[in-house]
Parts: structure tokens; C-alpha cells; sequence
């Protein structure tokens, strides 16, 4: 009589890499396994051993140790081990003991053999291990890169249509009319503009590009200035547009025209421009595009206007979250979103106040600075002003301005931030000159107060108003904090204040905040000590990038920390974000208020171990940044 | 101590199945005997153990009938599942339905299946030469004497683990809550299958499926020895 055991057999199913497997392998796998009770503090595998079964932690709890007795990974339930052994030689590589009593199930090495080979799946998951099994899951998760692996060059059906700089506004549109379409790129050359006006685009001789014109410049600047048909065209053109280059990514040039506002972008290849990419290619290969939301964004003429926006942040969110865009690429794109209603609330802010006084440039901090927004998100904002700022005259201005946007980034839904780090503090809106007083005190004396506001106001971004400020900023952080040790020192301190939830013994320790119980806080706990961190790594190497990805690639660039210890936190941040992010989606599909916090038990088996293997991951990195920064007990007089 | 009692103690097995070996009629049971016990200081390292697990239509082996029987062979290093055998026995007796759902076995399933009498053979054989290990043993040994004198008309005897015995051992007697504290409210500690494996971290398994619990005792009697007894312990220590 054909025997299985059910009990064994629907064990296997619920747990990778055996889960998806076909019933009747499973049945088989059940029927061949052989079972054995570990007392607790028993050795189950002793290194260089002879090693012929997978093991299978059925119940208990076992600790793999790597050779020199450094603890590898705490094993628990549904989990295997002593495949490393299998694959290679056939000799123990990790040792393991059981930590609590628990009940090992042997798989034999031929059966273990058959499957690697017959599923991939399953090969994949034993032959991974460590950041690799992450980076499994992360890939897999991810099939919208396609947006990020196709390059912009893709898109480019023609030649953009060019014409010198000193061709007639008429002439110009002339050409726009008899090539159909409604932008043009002006070149400084003259020498081989042919008959049409058409130059050869990247061949010998063609122009450098100086500007740009479309139809609205057309209307705006010629028809409504009233000037005349012979006007040259570089008067009325933009001058120096911005470019991406012919190897960036459809995503890229997706995220340039968002952050920019603009719908008309010249692709560059070797300094020549060889094609024009509008909003309606990215469209056309991106049907949803949220490039749709965020020009409706700058049709809004109220906030009442922008707030009937707030459903649509939400959908494209989901859309992305389920479309399985990465999380560099939700994040970016709701950076964006945000950008836009800042910046739209700053148009409609000056329409109503008048000009400004004097220059300004309104900052993003935090996750907008960082492109890592996700919907649940308060608003971070301040205002650096022109030193030439007088506040008896021109402070009253500004502060209306600060509160008109930050009103009504509120009635969008950005909430108001509850530590007041927000423009309509009068201490963040300030002219350059007391900013950098700030980032120099901070740096030089931190305390645990200036630490904080270190951790936010070191990632800003100009949104709106005189970018140039807000790099002044940028070059003398980057620049000051890289030496100063003590300063890295008390922000590494402070990096390590909140840990992953990886408890000593067994599994996660939950949170045990009131209504969060037995809750993971992905962010507080997760994502949030992992820019801490990076941050930290980031400002030592002295640069200014503001994305945690980024910023990684940065870091990568120096010897400061392995190649292999940058690649896991990379794939440990888009794991914690992406799950983050879908659990997100769920509670705004599910028509609930989306929040940071997860029941592990809710998702399935297989993110499960790979979110225990993420939390290692920031766990391991907080070890590292600890030893880097060694001083670290000197500080606590701080 | 009388020699009765200390026989009833730890009998000797040997010698038992040496008689009853010359005694027994029946060839399956002559080859049975044959077969041999282990010498009583045997270590349990050393012994082929088989856990066995009946499911009745009910509790007296007089009146009521086996309907399914589950094997599984092993050792205190390991279980073997390929190894394990069910059987779904046709039973004399009219099966009630309380006890097709209790046990999970459709009619149609019995009514295909052999009868005891044929299975016999094949049973004996699976234990021959092994100790027994159930979990109460006057189900399993109660049941299997009464069909085999039933079908055979001769006695079934064999020596058994009784890994609920080995817990009573901890748990009842001297160590049980005194009346006094039963008075209280205090209650004698569970030393059912699924409660005990719960004091060794056992996982949960559903009960009353006959190979499922055969596999349930077995894992139970190697948490048992580690947790209190040295692998080499002599098999007369834990027999009965």
C-alpha cells in the first residue's frame, strides 16, 4: 500500500524551497525522509564531517556556526540546512546544534540531487545563501525593470530637427510646421545646415546644442511679447536644456522630466544631440505613467484643486507596488509627486503674494531629499534665503509663503511634521549665511539635539527658488563632515540607536507599543536605521548624493567598507522598502489608513526568511559600523 | 521480592519466547518466537525498535475491533519513513460511525480491505526479531493477543516499550499532585500522546491516524531517552 505521511508531507509544502514543488515530488520527498530528536545543546553537524541528508528543521531552533565559531544564522522552523555540505564535497561546511530541543527531518543526498537538478526553483533557493538568496527574491520581485534596463536611445524614432542660433523665430516655426513637431533643438553651428534646416545629427561638422524651443515658447515668447518674425531664435529659445544622455535608462529620463517639469528633453550622445524625447514616448511606452499625475499637477489653479489629486497618488502608488517597479523607483517617483505639489503650492503662493523679496530656495529634507518616499509620509521642509535678507522688511513674506505651502501640503496629505522641522519655524527660515553656522556647529559641536537634526537636515534637496543655495550647503557638508571624526563618531553613535527586531533567542521580538502588538515596525526598525547608517558612511567618503542608493555607489567607490557588505545593504534596503511598500499598497487596496507595520505570521514563509535575512544584514552592518568608529564609548559624555 | 515480582518487574524474554517458541503451534507464530528476543541487557543503542499504533472501533478488546494498524521501525538514531507500513484491516465487528469519523477510514476503504486473519502473517513478520513501542500498552498488546487468539486460537506474547509508562514514571506515583492538592484544583499532569510530546517541543500532530501516532510514539521515545535516560541504558530497565 502506497503510505505518506500527510503530516510530513503539508509540513514541507508550507516552507521553501520546497513550497511549489508538485504534490507527488512532495509525496515522494515525505516518503524517503528520516527523523531524529536533538536535545537542546546537542551537536547535530560537526565541521569537516561527512555529511549524506538536507537537513530540515521541523520544530525547535538550531544555530549554523561558521568555521572559526562566529554564529552564521539562527534557525528556526521550516528551515534548512547542511546543503552548503552537499554541494560541496559532501563535508560539513557550517556546523549546527540545537539550541532548543528540536526535530530534524534528513533528506537523502540522491533525492536532494534529483531535485536540484528537476526544479529550478528549488536549486536556486539551496544554491543561494546569504545576500544572493536576497538578491533572488529582490530580482525576481522586480520584472518592472524593464523601465529600468531599457535605454532612452530606444525611444528615439528621428532625429531631433535642429536649426543655428541665428535662424528667424519664422523660419523657425516654419520648419516646426513642415516637420510636424513641436519642439526644436538650436545649434551653434552654421556649416552644415542643409537646404531644409536640417542638420546631419551626429556626423562630422554637426552643432553643439545651445537651447531649445517648443510650441509654448512660441506663444509665451514671441506671439504674447509681441516681437517681430525676424527675431533670431536664440532670443526666445532655452538656453542650455536639460540633457540625458543616450545610455540613460527610459526610467531615468522618466524621473528627469518629473523632478524638472519638463515634457521635451534632448538625448545627448557624445555631447551631439540625437534625438528628442517627449512626455508622450514615455507615455506610449509606459501607458500609466506618472508623469500624468504630475502635470495634472500643474494644471491645479487652487489647493482645493491639488487635494482632488490625493486618490491618484495613492493609485499610482498601488499601480507601481503591484506592477513590481523597484523601490529606488517608487521612491523616486512619490519624491517626485511631492516635489510637484511643493513646487506648484510655491507658484500658487507667489501668484498670490507678489514676487519674492529677495532669492530663496525652498528645501526638501528627509525622504523627499532622498527620492524614498512612500505615501505615509510628513512633511520635512525649510527655506534658505539670500543673504541679503532683512527680516524686519522681508521675513513677513516668507512666512506667509512657508505657511501657504505647508498648509497646503497638509490638506494634500502631507501631514504637518510633528517636530516642527518645517519653514514656518522660524529658525529653518534663514538666510544662508546662520545656515551654515547651523551645519557648522552641528559638525563641530555635535549634541544629542543637533545629532537629530543632523540625521534630517543632512539629506535636502533644493524643491524650488535658487538650487545654487542649497548646493552651498551640500559642498560644505560634504566637504566638512568627512574629517571630521569625532562628528561621523557621535552619528555612527546614533545610527545604532535603533536595532533590527532580531531577537538573541529564536525569532523576532516583536514590538510592544499599545495597539502594535506582536508587530514589526519595518521603518522605525528596518528602513529607517539602514539610511542611518548608510548616511553615516556616505558623509565619511565625502559625498553629496542624497539617495541611500546612491549614496551606496558612492561609498562603493572608496575602500571603506567590502564590496560584498555594500551589495547585501543594497539588497537589504529594496527587500525592507519593497515589502514595506507592498504591505502599504495592501492597506490602501483593502480601503485602510496605510502604516509602517507588519504581522510577520501574515506574510508568506518564503519573506519571512528573507526579511530575518534583511534584519542580519542591518544587524551585521551596525556590528561594522561599531568597529569603524571605535571611539564610540568616549562619546557617551556627549 | 518474590520471583513473581520480579518477573513482573522485568521479565525475562529470552526465555519466555524460547518456550513459547517449542510451544506454539502456528507457523507464523512458531517463526515469530523463533525470531528470538534481545538479551535484557541489551543497550537500547543497539536494538530495532518499532513503533506500533492500533486504532479500534473501540476500547475492549473483546467487543471491539483493530481497523487500522501503523508501523513504523527505527532506532534511537533515526526514523525511517520510508520504511513505515498502514494497514486498514477489514474488522468483524460492525464499524460505527463515530469511529469512521474519529479514524478518518471510509467505509469503502474497509470494506476493500483484507481481514485480520490475513494480515497476520505480515504483522509478526514486521516485528520479529524487534521491540515494540507504543504509547499505552494495553491497547496495542491487548488488541493484537485477542485477535491472534481469535483467528489462531493460541497466546501472543512480546515485550513492549510503553513510552506513556515511561512518562508515568515521572509524572505519577510519588511525583503526582497528592489528594490534597487535587482537592485544590490542582491536576495530575497529562501523560496523553499529544500532551507529552508537548513537554519535549514535539510538533502537533493530528491524532488517531494509526501510522501518524505510530511516528508521534517513536519521536517520543527518542525525546524521552535524551531528555532522561543515557542511550546505553540496558532494554530491561524500560520493558515490560
Amino acid at each position: 500500500m502506497d503510505i505518506e505521511i500527510i503530516e510530513i508531507r503539508d509540513h514541507l509544502s508550507r516552507f521553501p524551497p520546497f513550497e511549489g514543488l508538485p504534490e507527488d515530488v512532495l509525496s515522494e520527498v515525505a516518503r524517503q525522509i528520516e527523523i531524529s530528536y536533538f536535545k537542546a545543546g546537542t551537536d547535530i553537524l560537526l565541521f569537516d564531517q561527512d555529511i549524506r541528508f538536507l537537513h530540515y528543521l521541523r520544530s525547535g531552533a538550531v544555530d549554523v556556526f561558521r568555521r572559526n565559531g562566529e554564529l552564521y544564522n539562527r534557525l528556526t522552523e521550516g528551515d534548512i540546512f547542511g546543503h552548503f555540505g552537499l554541494l560541496r564535497n559532501h563535508k560539513v561546511r557550517f556546523p549546527a546544534r540545537a539550541i532548543e530541543d528540536s526535530l530534524v527531518y534528513f533528506i537523502p543526498s540522491s533525492l536532494f540531487d534529483r531535485l536540484c537538478e528537476e526544479h529550478e526553483t528549488f536549486a536556486d533557493f539551496v544554491e543561494a545563501e546569504g545576500q544572493s538568496r536576497l538578491k533572488t527574491a529582490v530580482d525576481s520581485q522586480s520584472k518592472a525593470g524593464e523601465l529600468m534596463q531599457i535605454k532612452v536611445r530606444k525611444l528615439i524614432s528621428r532625429l531631433p530637427i535642429m536649426v543655428p542660433a541665428h535662424t528667424s523665430v519664422k523660419e523657425a516655426a516654419c520648419v516646426m510646421t513642415a516637420e510636424n513637431v513641436s519642439s526644436l533643438v538650436i545649434v551653434d553651428s552654421m556649416a552644415a545646415v542643409d537646404g531644409t534646416g536640417t542638420l546631419p545629427a551626429a556626423g562630422p561638422g554637426a552643432g553643439i546644442m545651445v537651447g531649445i524651443v517648443t510650441d509654448r515658447d512660441f506663444r509665451t515668447r514671441v506671439v504674447a511679447e509681441g516681437l517681430a518674425p525676424d527675431t533670431p531664435i536664440s532670443q526666445v529659445m532655452s538656453p542650455n536644456p536639460i540633457t540625458v544622455q543616450a545610455e540613460d535608462s527610459v526610467f531615468d529620463t522618466m524621473l528627469c522630466m518629473l523632478r524638472n517639469n519638463i515634457h521635451h528633453l534632448p538625448v545627448i550622445q557624445r555631447k551631439r544631440p540625437i534625438g528628442l524625447i517627449n512626455l508622450t514616448d514615455i507615455i506610449r511606452f509606459e501607458s500609466q505613467s506618472s508623469l500624468y499625475l504630475v502635470s495634472n499637477i500643474f494644471n491645479k489653479q487652487d489647493v482645493a484643486g491639488l487635494q482632488s489629486l490625493l486618490p491618484d497618488i495613492r493609485a499610482t502608488f498601488v499601480r507601481m507596488a503591484n506592477d513590481e517597479a523597484t523601490a529606488h523607483m517608487i521612491g523616486s517617483t512619490m519624491a517626485g509627486i511631492g516635489r510637484g505639489f511643493s513646487q506648484r503650492l510655491l507658484e500658487l503662493a507667489e501668484a498670490e503674494l507678489g514676487p519674492p523679496p529677495v532669492p530663496y530656495c525652498y528645501l526638501a529634507l528627509g525622504s523627499m531629499a532622498r527620492d524614498e518616499q512612500l505615501v505615509v509620509t510628513d512633511q520635512d521642509n525649510a527655506l534658505i534665503l539670500d543673504d541679503s535678507f532683512d527680516p524686519e522688511l522681508h521675513d513677513a513674506y516668507f512666512l506667509k509663503l512657508a505657511t501657504f505651502v505647508s498648509d497646503g501640503l497638509a490638506a494634500c496629505g502631507y501631514t504637518y511634521c510633528k517636530g516642527g522641522i518645517m519653514a514656518t519655524n522660524p529658525k529653518w527660515r534663514q538666510p544662508l549665511k546662520v545656515w551654515k553656522q547651523y551645519f557648522t556647529q552641528w559638525i563641530d559641536r555635535p549634541n544629542p539635539e543637533t545629532l537629530l537634526n543632523s540625521s534630517i537636515f543632512f539629506d535636502l534637496d533644493s524643491v524650488y527658488g535658487e538650487a545654487d543655495l542649497a548646493e552651498t550647503l551640500k559642498d560644505l557638508l560634504a566637504s566638512k563632515a568627512s574629517t571630521s571624526e569625532p562628528f561621523l563618531a557621535a552619528l555612527a553613535r546614533n545610527a545604532l540607536n535603533r536595532t533590527p527586531p532580531l531577537g538573541f533567542f529564536r525569532t523576532f521580538v516583536m514590538e510592544q507599543d499599545g495597539e502594535h502588538k506582536n508587530i514589526i515596525n519595518l521603518k522605525g526598525r528596518g528602513t529607517a536605521p539602514l539610511t542611518d547608517l548608510i548616511r553615516v558612511h556616505s558623509l565619511a567618503c565625502g559625498s553629496k548624493a542624497q539617495n541611500s542608493f546612491e549614496r551606496l555607489d558612492a561609498v562603493a567607490t572608496t575602500r571603506l567598507m567590502p564590496p560584498e557588505a555594500i551589495t547585501r545593504l543594497r539588497y537589504a534596503l529594496e527587500f525592507l522598502s519593497m515589502v514595506r511598500i507592498r504591505h502599504q499598497a495592501r492597506e490602501i487596496e483593502q480601503g485602510r489608513e496605510p502604516n509602517n507595520y507588519i504581522q510577520p505570521e501574515t506574510i508568506p514563509a518564503a519573506d519571512r526568511h528573507n526579511l530575518k535575512e534583511a534584519f542580519q544584514v542591518l544587524s551585521n552592518a551596525q556590528k561594522f559600523l561599531r568597529y569603524r568608529y571605535p571611539s564610540l564609548q568616549s562619546m557617551r559624555t556627549l | 521480592m518474590s520471583k513473581a515480582a520480579a518477573l513482573a518487574n522485568s521479565p525475562d524474554w529470552q526465555s519466555i519466547f524460547n518456550n513459547l517458541a517449542n510451544t506454539a503451534k502456528d507457523e507464523r507464530l512458531v517463526r515469530f518466537y523463533q525470531a528470538g528476543a534481545v538479551a535484557a541487557d541489551t543497550p537500547l543503542s543497539d536494538v530495532e525498535l518499532i513503533a506500533m499504533d492500533i486504532e479500534t472501533t473501540g476500547l475492549d478488546p473483546d467487543r471491539n475491533a483493530i481497523v487500522s494498524i501503523g508501523l513504523a521501525p527505527f532506532s534511537l538514531d533515526r526514523i525511517r519513513c520510508a520504511q513505515t507500513s498502514y494497514h486498514v484491516v477489514k474488522p468483524i465487528a460492525e464499524l460505527t460511525s463515530k469511529s469512521v469519523t474519529l479514524h478518518r477510514i471510509t467505509h469503502s476503504e474497509i470494506s476493500e480491505a483484507p481481514g485480520l486473519d490475513e494480515l497476520l502473517g505480515t504483522l509478526l513478520e514486521s516485528l520479529a526479531g524487534k521491540v515494540v513501542v507504543v504509547h499505552y500498552r494495553n491497547i496495542e498488546r491487548g488488541f493484537l493477543s485477542e485477535a491472534v487468539r481469535y483467528f489462531i486460537g493460541e497466546q501472543l506474547h512480546f515485550p513492549v516499550i510503553d513510552t506513556m509508562e515511561l512518562e508515568a514514571r515521572l509524572y505519577r506515583g510519588a511525583n503526582q499532585p497528592g489528594w490534597f492538592a487535587r482537592l485544590r484544583g490542582i491536576k495530575p499532569t497529562s501523560i496523553r500522546l499529544a500532551d507529552s510530546r508537548l513537554r519535549y517541543g514535539l510538533p502537533h500532530y493530528q491524532a488517531h491516524h494509526a501510522l501518524v501516532d505510530a511516528l508521534a510514539t517513536a519521536e517520543l521515545l527518542q525525546a524521552q531517552v535524551a531528555t532522561h535516560y543515557h542511550p546505553a541504558i540496558a532494554i530491561r530497565d524500560l520493558w515490560n
